[in-house]
């Protein structure tokens, strides 16, 4: 008997020993059909203005830093202004995202957009989240080339536009938006639930940002 | 509560469960339970065929010897209306585990419940079944109060001994720094390892002393001896009591640990 | 890993004899307790969501083989690997063959407690790989050559002179006059250090919070992002997951996410969680090549069904060991395997057997803050004491201590001899205690007067002054 069978049948006959199978498989199978929501936290069930504003105001209590900005095309100086602010070159890593590439670049000549995965050796990324979470202050980034995972975390600095209307009250709406993305059951290779810039508390219980992923999250939400 | 007559439907029958310790080491605090009861309108007996409540064997794995105690106690305590012992402990023991030990079982399981029902802890059945609010003592003092565990965590007793120390005039109720950390008795845990129950009551004596009072209070023999043999090993003064003793008024013999 | 938990005893009696480690273990308590209350209080629905955690992983537990397939399928569909293995020696000669595969010489890692759990470590130097721990704590602690302490915080026994120290021995390249005194500046150095060797590795080895049955995702939450970078850069992911880790959706995922970093460091929710699906896809242009995930039984398959089942709830959010009396004392090297606290009491004798791990189920106070605090519920203290029985039953305590509990169940179930024992014995030792009120030692009861004085008893037994009481009545 291969491993797999092995653990399978011993867990059958531990957990179930005589009962009836095509039960138990319909009643796993409607679980996973139906996926049954539990219990959704009242805070993030809020009206789109009331959602935003907790949305960044829980971004802000892990030391986020937000912006609002009108239209796209009003992102490229907010990016410029939060590297100049930050004493950072005029340059961001980026992926080929059709919404920021859309947006009107012309009004920051001095500013270099390097579109691919990072290697390592840029100061800062730009990404586009595919939604965020406003009860706990959650960005939801997904990979493909329009926002490669590399520039999630090997930039120093990380800036994130979102899209008002795609921030959600709870984690269960905003996944559900990952899900019908490739269709049911179909995830992108990989989904970043990201709050906060990176951190540890491994020396001595005390919080230090900055650990692995980047010192610091900029979020530029675009509110038309 | 069983009606079986006019009075008795006002003045509720409780069968005390002394708990061994008590019997043991510390009468006072079986008669401070009995004039408590007694003053609250209850009509109090004691079982003379009552030993322990069967913890040693329980926490030790011995099932069949903790079987045979639990059904020695339920037989002579369930004709009461109301089973009341002066400790968390014992109590969570008989409400609690009982029913746990017999689940399942087909003569005992029912009996067990119903027992179970009536088993109660000194201090929250006087507050919250007699609603007794007579404390008519004073006591001259500045003391602390520690939540035992089984009381606090298996029996939610917290608020009860603290509103009724507060009615005691002249009492002054501070509280330590984390009283419902455990003090390191644990049964025969402090016995068996004697080295970690002592860095955890060393830990709990330095909060007790930290407080500044006159007095520790708990609703446990068992951590009450536990805290009052470190303190005294530790040279210190505190005085160490059953809250019993303190809302009974009983307080003219020697506390727990100290010399006549 | 060499097993020390038969030991207990003395580990613990060096752990508190260790005055940098109690130092230390001060920061525990510091470093956790009102966090996670704060968390706690601030979200009005966390006790229901502690009751949703919990009948969500018994609902799996109970379906576990059937969910177990629908996940192994979701991940062959989207490109994955599934690597079933029984045993710790099978996980490790999986792993071994997927590097050797790759010829890989350097294996980067997240945090993983199974990865603790299967030595992969020392095996994988054995076999001439280098393994590199990331995660700040672990690498700390793999410089040291220690096992973790905590299953979150391992490195929670060291205090930063040692931290600095360690570095200064290990990062030889470095000038000598660089300041380290600050936690800020050590951070700073293992970041650089660590992330050529991100860049460097052949593969990438993480742990699993979670496995998605319904999309056949595996999850990590974590903080540094470290978990990231070793599963992003590499050719190869590997995921070393035990059995239990399956939930079945992503709604049921959510529900568990809200009371574990809450539970765990107090925060809301850790900075990353990070779901991953298989390898790369075509529209991507970073991510590993190959996504493999190596499910581990290693002795669960014995607990299911069993009374123990309920363990496998755990989620590894430390909160028990984080509000331990008994862990605090004496930190978690001293539980001599890889998991320690509460939940190592009861997981330890059950996948290394009681034989070996029996002391722990015995050194608890059962106080209950363990179980008040779990996030899934699980009677930790009740557990225990299941374990206590298994090891009666097979006559596995001391004799002298299964002698006394004889003795004194034997007068225990005779009322009037045990009366009338109480009566004699009590007497002798009020008389021994005189008018001093208790007794600095007392026979057969060194245990308890090796620290503290025995208060001695009034001297008549409450039985006895109540008999005299109603005889005077009449």
């Amino acid at each position: 008997m291969s491993a797999r069978d092995a653990i399978l049948s011993k867990i059958r006959n531990q957990v179930a020993g005589d009962e009836d199978q095509t039960a138990r498989r319909a009643a796993v199978a409607n679980r996973l059909a139906t996926a049954p929501k539990g219990t959704i936290p009242a805070r993030g069930q809020l009206n789109t203005r009331d959602r935003l504003k907790l949305f960044c105001q829980r971004a802000e209590a892990v030391s986020t830093t937000t912006v609002t900005v009108k239209s796209y095309d009003d992102v490229p100086e907010a990016v410029a202004e939060y590297l100049r602010n930050r004493n950072l070159p005029q340059a961001v890593r980026m992926g080929d995202d059709e919404r920021l590439g859309g947006a009107d670049w012309s009004k920051t000549p001095a500013l270099t957009k390097d579109v691919g995965p990072s290697d390592g050796s840029d100061l800062v990324g730009l990404s586009h989240a595919t939604c965020g979470v406003a009860e706990t202050g959650t960005l939801v980034l997904t990979s493909g080339s329009q926002n490669p995972t590399t520039v999630n975390f090997l930039p120093e600095n990380h800036i994130v536009v979102i899209h008002v209307s795609d921030i959600a009250g709870d984690y269960e709406t905003a996944l559900d938006q990952v899900r019908q993305m490739n269709g049911k059951g179909r995830m992108p290779r990989t989904v970043n639930m990201v709050t906060g810039p990176s951190r540890s508390g491994d020396i001595e219980q005390k919080i230090l940002l900055g650990a692995h992923g980047p010192r610091s999250l900029h979020i530029v939400v675009v509110d038309d | 509560m069983q009606p079986k007559g006019d009075t008795l439907l006002t003045q509720p029958h409780v069968g005390l469960f002394v708990t061994c310790l008590v019997d043991l080491f510390r009468p006072n605090i079986g008669f401070s339970a009995v004039e408590l009861l007694e003053k609250a309108g209850c009509q109090v007996t004691v079982p003379p065929a009552q030993t322990c409540c069967g913890q040693p064997a329980y926490n030790s794995g011995d099932r069949a010897n903790t079987r045979a105690i639990a059904e020695q106690v339920i037989e002579a305590f369930e004709k009461f209306d109301y089973v009341v012992a002066p400790s968390g402990s014992c109590a969570a023991m008989l409400k609690k585990h009982y029913p746990e030990l017999f689940a399942g079982d087909a003569q005992w399981e029912e009996r067990t419940t119903n027992f179970a029902a009536k088993v109660f802890e000194l201090v929250s059945f006087l507050s919250d079944v007699m609603f007794f609010q007579e404390i008519d003592v004073t006591f001259q003092g500045r003391v602390t109060y520690h939540d035992s565990c089984s009381g606090l965590r298996e029996l939610g007793i917290a608020r009860q001994p603290r509103k009724l120390l507060q009615q005691v005039e002249g009492l002054e109720l501070k509280e330590m720094e984390n009283p419902d950390v455990c003090c390191g008795f644990g049964g025969t845990f402090c016995v068996k390892y004697s080295d970690i129950s002592n860095a955890i009551v060393e830990k709990k004596t330095a909060t007790i002393e930290a407080a500044e009072v006159d007095m520790l209070l708990a609703g446990d023999l068992g951590c009450l001896m536990n805290m009052a043999g470190k303190l005294q090993r530790e040279g210190k003064t505190t005085k160490v009591r059953h809250v019993a003793e303190v809302l009974a008024g009983r307080l003219d013999g020697p506390a727990i640990g100290e010399g006549k | 890993m060499k097993i020390t938990t038969p030991e207990f005893k003395s580990n613990a009696v060096e752990a508190l004899k260790n005055q940098t480690l109690q130092k230390a273990l001060s920061h525990v308590e510091e470093g956790f307790i009102d966090k996670r209350q704060m968390a706690a209080d601030a979200l009005p629905e966390f006790e229901t969501l502690r009751d949703n955690a919990r009948d969500i992983k018994n609902h799996t537990l109970s379906h576990l083989d059937l969910y177990l397939e629908a996940y192994e399928e979701k991940v062959i569909e989207s490109g994955g690997h599934v690597h079933w293995a029984q045993t710790a020696e099978d996980a490790r000669n999986i792993v071994l063959d997927i590097c050797r595969k790759v010829g890989a010489k350097t294996v980067t890692k997240g945090k993983s407690m199974i990865s603790e759990e299967i030595g992969i470590n020392d095996f994988l130097e054995g076999e001439g790989i280098e393994p590199i721990e990331t995660d700040l704590g672990e690498y700390i602690i793999q410089l040291r050559n220690e096992a973790p302490s905590h299953i979150i915080a391992p490195a929670v026994h060291v205090l930063k002179e040692q931290v600095e120290e360690d570095f200064r021995a290990t990062h030889t390249h470095l000038p000598e006059d660089r300041n380290l005194e600050e936690p800020e500046t050590l951070l700073d150095e293992a970041r650089t250090v660590l992330r050529q060797k991100f860049l460097d590795a052949d593969v990438g080895i993480t742990g699993a919070n979670f496995l998605i049955a319904e999309t056949g995702t595996s999850i990590i939450v974590t903080n540094e992002g470290n978990g990231d970078l070793t599963q992003t850069l590499p050719k190869v992911h590997i995921v070393l997951a035990s059995l239990e880790k399956i939930t079945p959706t992503l709604e049921d995922v959510s529900q568990i996410l809200r009371v574990l970093a809450r539970s765990a460091t107090g925060q809301d929710m850790s900075v990353y969680t990070t779901f991953s699906t298989g390898p790369r896809r075509e529209s991507d242009v970073d991510g590993p090549e190959e996504y493999h995930v190596v499910l581990l039984d290693n002795g669960r398959t014995n607990m299911v069904g069993t009374e123990f089942q309920d363990m496998l709830r755990c989620i590894r959010c430390g909160a028990c060991m984080n509000h331990c009396p008994v862990y605090h004392a004496v930190g978690g090297h001293a539980y001599g395997w890889v998991y320690p606290g509460p939940m190592g009491a009861v997981l330890t004798p059950s996948l290394t057997g009681v034989d070996k791990g029996g002391q722990l189920p015995n050194a608890s106070t059962f106080c209950g803050r363990c179980e008040a605090v779990c996030p899934m519920r699980i009677p930790l203290p009740k557990m225990m004491r299941h374990w206590r029985e298994r090891e009666f039953e097979r006559n596995l305590n001391p004799t002298a201590q299964r002698f006394g509990l004889k003795f004194w169940a034997w007068f225990a179930k005779r009322p009037r001899l045990y009366g009338l024992g109480a009566k004699i014995a009590m007497r002798g030792l009020a008389i021994m205690a005189g008018s001093k009120g208790r007794l600095s030692f007392m026979p057969l009861g060194r245990g308890w007067t090796k620290y503290r004085d025995m208060p001695a008893p009034e001297g008549k037994t409450f039985q006895q002054m109540w008999a005299e009481k109603q005889v005077g009545k009449t």
